[in-house]
């Protein structure tokens, strides 16, 4: 469970980090606590999967990724474990989950796909509809990105 | 423009950034180069919007959060009225018109289900609103955005 320091330490690790040599010092001070405590903490948080990676994130477009395309699959009941393990492993897959269909929605498994033409990511799905021999599915390809945030997690009330 | 050594510098970061105290100069290491210099470049590469974010990314479910995808069906003429509507919550953190009968799809992060609930009967209700589907995640298998530049 996540104490009051855990969800202040998470809010302010939403921060810009800084570029200098020691930037976890810079939150371990905003924070009033010790960087060697500030470090732990962090360290705890990656080994439960709290944290699920600490790096970078690109713009995607930026780096000549302009197309993406929401991918949604029917998937029998039975395969999801089998063809979640396929699917995540693509490079190209960025996002991959199953999820509760609908009665007149039927795709029960969703992947992002990415690449640096429409065709391209026609082509992906085309090969992982092969390799997995899933045959239904529809590409979802978006006209218009109204918002793309990261969430600022605990900080619901001081927005 | 960016460079050779840029792309190999966005290449390592999108995969790690070390949790030690002086985690530029682990990166400079790997790359053979000096710490100040991983640091000049990283500021230049996020300045020129290469770099969306930097630090700790966190697992939603891990928290305690519940998130959701929603696709909607909108009329043609309110559709930037539910679009904005729907940028304006908190939780809200993807929002895309695309093509098809459902031409809006958003993702919605809320810290239990009564919050998620309040919002969607909100929107669900909105004028305009012709279909909405909710579709919550049943198993994530992978969330990882990450490009290999050559």
């Amino acid at each position: 469970m996540l104490d009051d320091l855990d969800r202040k330490i998470i809010a302010i690790m939403q921060d810009e980090f800084p570029l200098v040599a020691e930037p976890y010092r810079e939150f371990a001070n905003k924070l009033g606590i010790s960087e060697d405590e500030l470090l732990d903490k962090l360290q705890q948080y990656r080994q439960l999967g709290k944290i699920r990676k600490m790096g970078a994130v690109l713009r995607h477009r930026k780096v000549g990724y302009a197309a993406n395309a929401l991918c949604a699959w029917i998937v029998p009941e039975g395969r999801i474990q089998e063809v979640g393990q396929l699917l995540s492993k693509d490079a190209l897959v960025s996002h991959c989950y199953s999820r509760s269909s609908h009665p007149d929605w039927p795709y029960n498994f969703y992947t992002m796909l990415h690449a640096h033409t429409r065709e391209q990511c026609r082509v992906i799905a085309q090969t992982l509809a092969e390799k997995s021999g899933l045959e239904e599915y529809t590409m979802l390809f978006s006209t218009r990105e109204w918002k793309k945030i990261s969430m600022q997690y605990f900080r619901e009330n001081n927005k | 423009m960016i460079t050779a050594f840029d792309k190999r510098l966005l290449n390592i970061i999108q995969m790690d950034l070390p949790l030690v105290k002086s985690p530029f100069a682990i990166l400079a290491e790997k790359l053979d180069t000096e710490e100040t210099i991983v640091i000049e470049r990283l500021g230049a590469l996020k300045e020129q919007g290469f770099i969306r974010r930097m630090g700790p990314f966190f697992d939603s479910a891990k928290l305690g959060y519940v998130s959701t995808l929603v696709a909607l069906e909108v009329t043609e003429k309110q559709v930037s009225q539910v679009a904005r509507k729907i940028n304006s919550y908190y939780g809200v953190t993807h929002n895309y018109e695309r093509e098809g009968e459902l031409n809006l799809w958003f993702t919605l992060l809320s810290p239990n289900l009564a919050d998620q609930d309040e919002i969607l009967d909100i929107i669900r209700k909105l004028d305009g609103v012709v279909r909405f589907i909710n579709l919550p995640s049943v198993q994530k298998f992978k969330v990882n955005v990450q490009f290999s530049l050559s």
